[in-house]
Formats: C-alpha cells, sequence, structure tokens
C-alpha cells in the first residue's frame, strides 16, 4: 500500500494506482474525456489534471497517467486545477463544438466563453477509438497518421481495413463524434442548454421533441402534462 | 517492383530489433517512395500491424507515399531560413517549376518540398538538392539549382574536375595489366574483368578514371548483387582480404602500376572504393 495525501485527506491505495483511480475510489471527482476503464491510459485530453506538490514546486499533471506516489501531496481542485481544467475545455469547445459530451463538461464547470478562433472539427485526437480497437476488439483496425496540424485518427490508406469487424466500439466509445449537440449555433460555441434553468425548447414550441439530451428533459416531461 | 526485392530488404534488417524505420529508409531510397503493397508486405512480414507502419510512414517527413522524382530539391523554411526570405526562394522554385511545394513535376523529373530545418542555420536560406547542401540561396540562384539539379548533381564533369585521375592497373596473381586499349570508356582505356553472379559470367569493363562510375557489361548485373570478379588472363578470382565499409561485401583487389593497391566493392550499385598507397591494407 501506498500512503498519500489527497486534498489534505491522508489516504493509502493499492500499488500501481493511478492518482485518477486513487481519487476516483476515494470519491474525488476528476472530469476526464479520454479515460475509459479497461483501457489504457493516454493522458491526451488534458482534464485530468491536478496538482501535485507543494509551494514553488507545485505543478499539474495528468492524473489518469500519473502513478501514485508515497508521500505525494495532491490537489485535486485546487484554484490553479480548475483555472487550467476551464481553460482546456475551452480550447475543446474552439475545437469540437458540436460534442455534447464537452458541450455537457464545460457547462458543468462554468465555461460561459470560448475566445479562440472557431473551428468545427469531429476529432479531438483523444485516441479512444484507437485504444478501444486495438486493447478490446483486437483488431488494430484504425490508427494515429500524420503529425501535427495533419495528424488524424483512420484506416491506412483510407480504405476499409482488413482487420475491421465494423462492431462500431470506436464509434460508441467517441466523445466528439456521435452525441451531437443540437443546440449549438454555429456562431456562439458555447451552448449550455443542458445546464440552463430555463431549458431552451419550452420557449420554442416547434421544438417539443427535440432532443436536447437532458435527462429527464424538463421541457418534455411538462408538455407532457 | 517486385515482391522479392521487398522481401531481401526486410531479410537485411530482420535481424535488427525495431528495424520498421530502417526498412522503410530502404525501401524509400530504392522507389523514391514507399508503395502500397510495400507496406503491406511489410506488415506481413515483420508482425508490426499496418496501422502502425501507416503511422510511422505518414509521421516523418523523409517517407512519401506518392511516387517522387529523379531529383529531390529540400528548401527550407525553418525560423532562421524564413526571416532571411526563404519564402521568396519557394515562391521562386514553384514559379519556375510549375508545382507547389510538396509536389512533382509532371516529367517526373523534380520534387519540390519544405522542410522545417536542416540544423545550418548561420548559412540559410539553404535548399539540398539530393543531398548536397546549397547555402545563402537567394532568388538569383534559384535557376541555376534547378539546372544543375536536371542535369544531376553527382555528375563529374571528367575533363574539369581535377579528383579524376586515370589508374593503371593489374592482376594481383598473373601481374598481368587488366587495362584494355581497344575499349574506351570515358575516353580512356578501359579495365576488362570477367565476373559472375549467379549462373552468369561475362566481361565487365570499368572506366579507368578513378572516382567515375562508368561502367560497360555484357550482362545487366542486377541491382544490390554481389559479384565476383575474376582476372581475364589468369582466371583467378581478384578477392581482397577488406569488407566494404558501406555495405559489408567483399571489397575486390588490383595492383596499381607504380604502386598501391586499389579497392572496389564487389556490390553493384555501391560506389565505395579506396585507393592504398602504403600498401597498409595487404
Amino acid at each position: 500500500m501506498i500512503d498519500l495525501i489527497i486534498n489534505g485527506l491522508s489516504v493509502s491505495v493499492e500499488e500501481g494506482a493511478t492518482l485518477l483511480e486513487a481519487a476516483r475510489f476515494l470519491g474525488f471527482p476528476i472530469p476526464t474525456l479520454c479515460y475509459m476503464d479497461g483501457l489504457s491510459p493516454y493522458g491526451a485530453c488534458r482534464l485530468c489534471v491536478v496538482e501535485i506538490g507543494e509551494g514553488p514546486r507545485a505543478k499539474l499533471v495528468t492524473a489518469c497517467t500519473y502513478p501514485a506516489e508515497e508521500g505525494l501531496k495532491v490537489r485535486t481542485a485546487s484554484s490553479r486545477v480548475i483555472k487550467a481544467r476551464k481553460m482546456i475545455l475551452e480550447l475543446h469547445l474552439a475545437s469540437c463544438p458540436q460534442s455534447k459530451t464537452i458541450q455537457d463538461l464545460a457547462a458543468a464547470h462554468g465555461v460561459r466563453q470560448q475566445r479562440f478562433r472557431q473551428e468545427y472539427e469531429d476529432c479531438i485526437l483523444c485516441g479512444l477509438c484507437v485504444r478501444m480497437c486495438e486493447e478490446q476488439m483486437m483488431a488494430k483496425a484504425i490508427g494515429f497518421r500524420g503529425r501535427g496540424q495533419n495528424r488524424s485518427i483512420g484506416t491506412p490508406f483510407d480504405i476499409q481495413s482488413d482487420v475491421c469487424r465494423l462492431c462500431g466500439g470506436c464509434m460508441y466509445i467517441c466523445p466528439a463524434c456521435q452525441l451531437r449537440c443540437t443546440y449549438t449555433e454555429p456562431e456562439k460555441a458555447v451552448c449550455g442548454g443542458c445546464e440552463n434553468l430555463s431549458p431552451p425548447c419550452l420557449e420554442k414550441e416547434q421544438f417539443d421533441d427535440m432532443m436536447c439530451f437532458m435527462d429527464p428533459c424538463v421541457a418534455c416531461e411538462i408538455a407532457k402534462d | 517492383m517486385k515482391e522479392e526485392n521487398f522481401l531481401s530488404i526486410i531479410g537485411k534488417h530482420q535481424a535488427h530489433q525495431g528495424g520498421l524505420i530502417s526498412i522503410l529508409e530502404d525501401i524509400q531510397t530504392r522507389y523514391s517512395y514507399l508503395p502500397e503493397q510495400a507496406l503491406r508486405i511489410v506488415a506481413q512480414e515483420t508482425g508490426f500491424s499496418l496501422v502502425d507502419i501507416y503511422g510511422v510512414a505518414t509521421f516523418y517527413k523523409l517517407f512519401s507515399l506518392k511516387p517522387r522524382g529523379k531529383h529531390l530539391i529540400s528548401v527550407c523554411s525553418g525560423t532562421a531560413c524564413h526571416v532571411r526570405a526563404s519564402s521568396g526562394v519557394i515562391e521562386e522554385f514553384e514559379q519556375r517549376l510549375q508545382v507547389n511545394a510538396g509536389e512533382t513535376t509532371p516529367d517526373g523529373e523534380i520534387t519540390l518540398v519544405t522542410v522545417n530545418c536542416l540544423g545550418a542555420c548561420a548559412l540559410g536560406p539553404i535548399v539540398v538538392v539530393d543531398g548536397y547542401y546549397f547555402s545563402n540561396v537567394n532568388r538569383q540562384m534559384v535557376g541555376k539549382i534547378i539546372d544543375n539539379a536536371r542535369a544531376g548533381i553527382d555528375r563529374v564533369d571528367v575533363d574539369t574536375d581535377e579528383r579524376i585521375f586515370p589508374l593503371e592497373v593489374s592482376c594481383p596473381h598473373c601481374n598481368r595489366s587488366l587495362i584494355d586499349k581497344n575499349f574506351y570508356i570515358d575516353g580512356y582505356p578501359s579495365i576488362r574483368v570477367t565476373v559472375s553472379f549467379g549462373r552468369r559470367h561475362g566481361w565487365v569493363r570499368l572506366s579507368c578514371l578513378y572516382g567515375s562510375y562508368s561502367v560497360e557489361q555484357e550482362y545487366e548485373v542486377p541491382i544490390d548483387t554481389v559479384v565476383n570478379f575474376f582476372c581475364p588472363h589468369c582466371h583467378a578470382e581478384l578477392s581482397g582480404v577488406l569488407d566494404c565499409t558501406s555495405c559489408g561485401a567483399p571489397m575486390v583487389s588490383a595492383f596499381i602500376r607504380g604502386g598501391g593497391v586499389l579497392h572496389i566493392c564487389s556490390r553493384r550499385g555501391c560506389k565505395a572504393h579506396m585507393l592504398d598507397l602504403h600498401g597498409a591494407s595487404l
């Protein structure tokens, strides 16, 4: 067992556990996009940043890839961490505003603006689908290609791979390309719809059955009565 | 483009762990690009998945999945070269060649690419043509560089280059001259030897100019074949004691009239050669 201090609380976790596993086991919430149980951690989305160390030597690390160390002091929600997470979400929003998962996280973290040049990508290069394909489906049909600005995920030569069984695991797991946030207006990236106290479809009657992904959707529940 | 060519390249590097990049490098050198078929064969033979190989092939600028021209012109667009106006040089190249950066001229002669840093920033803007560096390039020099590239940058001018001089060599066994005065190459009598490879047996005439790679042969020897050289007079094999430093094939030795030994690599296509005037290698 390894003893460490998470948010001022002395805890002990099993050897080999990452900070994310330790914190989640103890009930400290850490948001993630590119992490999933059963897949190797990758540290791509940077959303799980936590602060380790003290004073001027404190630094931000990704909790999903950082192993728990003896005597480590971890803060999962310091002001520096929250600030960094907000910025990361803002950057994610700048590239992928249609993602329902990202919009929800942004709303939950109180991100109310997006100050970067707006792009409309449908991939955040988190590598979940690549790892899903390789580690759970044992296929290795898709992978990363190119580098830098031209980095993308896909099959070799952009033709259907011989090893792909069309299992759909890559689409199931994707945080960006599957669940679409339908309330995003192209000119404003921050939707916040699902978090708004007055649901958007209430004001617009023609959107009675709109898929606003609220669970349960207040507007639709009211409309039923 | 034959499967066994790829297989021989793969076989050469299979022994080394993680020889993937070396394999791809060799294929790229041989065909000037990575054919899809080649990547599939590499995947099959090495056990790497095609996805990983494709990832590596698209990651490095060195590799190209599209056929490249005979000559490669790389213009540096790194920070230091950029501030010294390499963008103008790139523009000039694009205008003169009528292609964009990253494309090949329609005649398949020249491929123009931009690279990010060549590590010789003090000499910028830098242009590399088939491995030869041009420094402090400006727009006026572009036309000349293109002419140079088209003519073949490593072509040696036999008449004016001082590094080129004729040698008279003889068989180390029977000491008879190998020079054939009836057959001229590069304007000089040629060196006549007999070679055998596979089941073929025939003559080969080499240029006697040290530094020239001109050769005439009875049978076309395939690239990368290691051939055995024989004296046409006493039929003894002209084997030496040295191995080629660049490819590992045995080197062939012959005496030079006036003293010294000439070593040349016995692999077709390998340009390694050596002049030993002190007899240190004997």
